[in-house]
């Protein structure tokens, strides 16, 4: 896949830059723009997104591994971010990575051999009062146990 | 004094992110007589200074005085900026007033913008929340359309944008100069104060910058009076505040109360006590980066004077509540883990002090500890604290040096029983 945006990617592209009196500021929300367009922020997309801003190469793969979101390796098709902070530890966080870890035959950090999940753990999603919680992609599970993330899990397409 | 409904009010109506329920239930009338009977600038901060509301965000900045320190006969532009970054551990109030009284918020924005003569707006807002994203991203395209942002709003000559920026996971990010930087399209970074962003802010601009329910509270500020706000706290915190109580209570959750209610009633009254009718332990008051309470410190008025004097901080309000099976070695290893992590890496003390903390608190937690190594870590912490350019150093310092005069018999047992478990005296080399 050529890494370019298309003319709506652009659109938004140019939309993004009038948000802000200069234009390195927009930065951050090209790149979110291109993580959704290309899956990951691998070094070509980098590439791209420094030509597309005119800024250095250097200067964005600096902001983009500053940061955790920035994917720099592709994820599988459900990315698993688990909370083990302090309020979802002592309510049970543990327990739900050890069963996470052997239903999924990964450890933190990998991705399933058939490119479905991906397990990482996160630091304090701002959701303590549903401890422990889960994020999946774009969205947040609480108040877990084993048996209702096996049901979440379980229920995904 | 105790549970009031000022802000929570809008979490129990139905449909709240609706301009139209909300304005149904009194919402944007202060925007509205702000804006339309021209308040100067003066009149907002004298007013908000007279209720002495105080950010809470986590430091308990007084807000009018931070609003007025903003130079306002300059040419070019001035800019508000909301931090709705939200990332202390153990904190979620920003996220339930996005999601549930969005426009709340925005109304805050209004006033607090024309307290300046700013024209434009950013909600910095972590990247996580994609739900209050969205439903902030809606609430402001209502209030556009309704004519309360863009041009003339409430049909008179200001013009207000708010613009959404969507951080990208780093918690430091929260920090109000490393926000300035994020924004500003590089990496999280502190800066050094002065110049203070009132003075020299977002592009070099004059900037104030506010968390998400301080702002919320404007509004309410302004509708029942400042002097009503103010009595409702002590003398020096005004008004209420969103408590957020986690960890192992029966009902956690997000309880308004005035300030100064006991922090057992905010635990045993209304977040149901410790679960399963278990002792209680320890309290985090306000995020993790707070020194911790033993359970008979928990009488402590809910105020920012009062935590102060028991050596702690009100902070954002995110309350842990740990009961007598928490291993609070385990506990301090997190948040040592955490702080770590979070460290930007620009200071050394903070940088290197907080990866050497965390390895000393490995080896206490995985048994391999001795007694010299929790009078290092206190001294660690020590010299950490005060020595960086933000506070994420104090943060990381603050509940290590707590936790461990605390709770010493619990750390002492732990590295003895490991000395016991490896057959070695107790206070072996400094390793
Ligand atoms: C390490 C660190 C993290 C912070 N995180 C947040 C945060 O997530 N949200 C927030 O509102 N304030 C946070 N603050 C406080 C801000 O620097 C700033 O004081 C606050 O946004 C000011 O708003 P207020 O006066 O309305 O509280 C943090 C401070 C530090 C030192
Ligand atoms: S500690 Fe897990 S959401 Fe806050």
């Amino acid at each position: 896949m050529p890494v370019a945006f298309n003319d709506q990617q652009m659109k938004t592209v140019r939309h993004l830059l009038e948000h802000y009196p200069r234009k390195n500021a927009a930065l951050g929300d090209v790149l979110h723009l291109a993580q959704e367009a290309f899956g990951h922020l691998s070094p070509e997309v980098e590439e791209y997104v420094a030509g597309l801003m005119e800024l250095p190469v250097s200067y964005v793969h600096q902001v983009v591994s500053f940061y955790t979101l920035y994917l720099r390796k592709p994820v599988g098709k459900y990315h698993l971010m688990l909370c083990d902070n302090v309020s979802c530890m002592i309510c049970g966080a543990g327990e739900l990575l050890e069963h996470l870890r052997k239903k999924l035959g990964i450890e933190v950090g990998g991705t399933t051999a058939d490119g479905r999940f991906t397990l990482w753990t996160v630091e304090c999603l701002g959701a303590c009062e549903a401890a422990p919680v889960i994020m999946i992609n774009d969205k947040y599970y609480g108040s877990l146990t084993t048996r209702k993330l096996d049901e979440l899990l379980d229920g995904l397409e | 004094m105790g549970q009031v409904k000022l802000i929570s009010r809008f979490f129990e109506i139905e449909g709240c992110r609706l301009r139209r329920v909300y304005e149904e239930n009194g919402g944007y009338a202060a925007a509205r007589r702000v804006i339309t009977e021209n308040w100067t600038g003066e009149k907002i901060i004298e007013t908000l200074k007279k209720s002495n509301l105080r950010g809470l965000g986590g430091a308990g900045f007084p807000t009018g005085m931070k609003w007025g320190f903003v130079p306002r006969d300059q040419e070019g532009p001035r800019y508000l900026v909301v931090n709705a970054d939200e990332s202390e551990p153990g904190t979620f109030k920003d996220r339930h007033v996005m999601l549930h009284a969005p426009h709340l918020l925005i109304e805050g924005i209004i006033i607090a913008a024309a307290s300046i003569d700013a024209e434009e707006a950013f909600i910095y807002i972590r990247g996580e929340y994609w739900e209050p994203y969205r439903v902030m991203l809606e609430a402001l395209e209502e209030a556009r359309q309704a004519g309360y942002l863009g041009e003339n709003i409430f049909g008179s000559d200001r013009r207000l944008e708010v613009m959404i920026h969507r951080g990208a996971g780093a918690y430091i990010c929260g920090e109000e100069t490393a926000l300035l930087s994020s924004l500003e399209g590089y990496k999280g970074f502190p800066k050094l104060k002065p110049p203070f962003p009132a003075v020299k802010g977002l592009f070099s601009r004059p900037t104030v910058i506010n968390n998400v329910e301080t702002l919320s509270y404007v509004p309410i500020v302004i509708d029942k009076g400042p002097e009503y706000f103010a009595g409702l706290g002590t003398e020096r915190s005004g008004g209420a505040r969103l408590f957020g109580v986690s960890g192992h209570v029966e009902r956690p959750g997000v309880y308004e109360l005035t300030l100064g209610t006991p922090m057992r009633e905010l635990i045993y009254t209304h977040a149901g006590g410790v679960r399963n009718g278990a002792k209680l332990k320890a309290v985090i008051p306000g995020g993790t980066s707070c020194p911790v309470l033993r359970a008979d410190e928990i009488d402590v008025p809910l105020d920012f004077d009062s935590l102060a004097r028991l050596g702690s901080m009100l902070g954002s309000g995110g309350t842990i509540v740990m009961d007598e099976t928490t291993d609070l070695v385990e506990v301090l290893l997190r948040i040592c883990r955490f702080y770590s992590w979070e460290s930007c890496g620009q200071c050394t003390p903070c940088r290197e002090g907080t990866g050497w903390m965390t390895r000393i608190m490995e080896r206490v937690a995985g048994g391999q500890g001795n007694s010299r190594d929790l009078d290092d870590l206190v001294d660690i912490a020590q010299k950490i604290t005060g020595n960086t350019i933000c506070p994420l150093g104090d943060a990381a310092a603050l509940p290590v040096i707590s936790f461990i005069t605390k709770f010493r018999d619990e750390f002492e047992a732990r590295v003895a029983s490991a000395a016991a478990a490896a057959g070695r005296p107790q206070a072996t080399e400094r390793v």
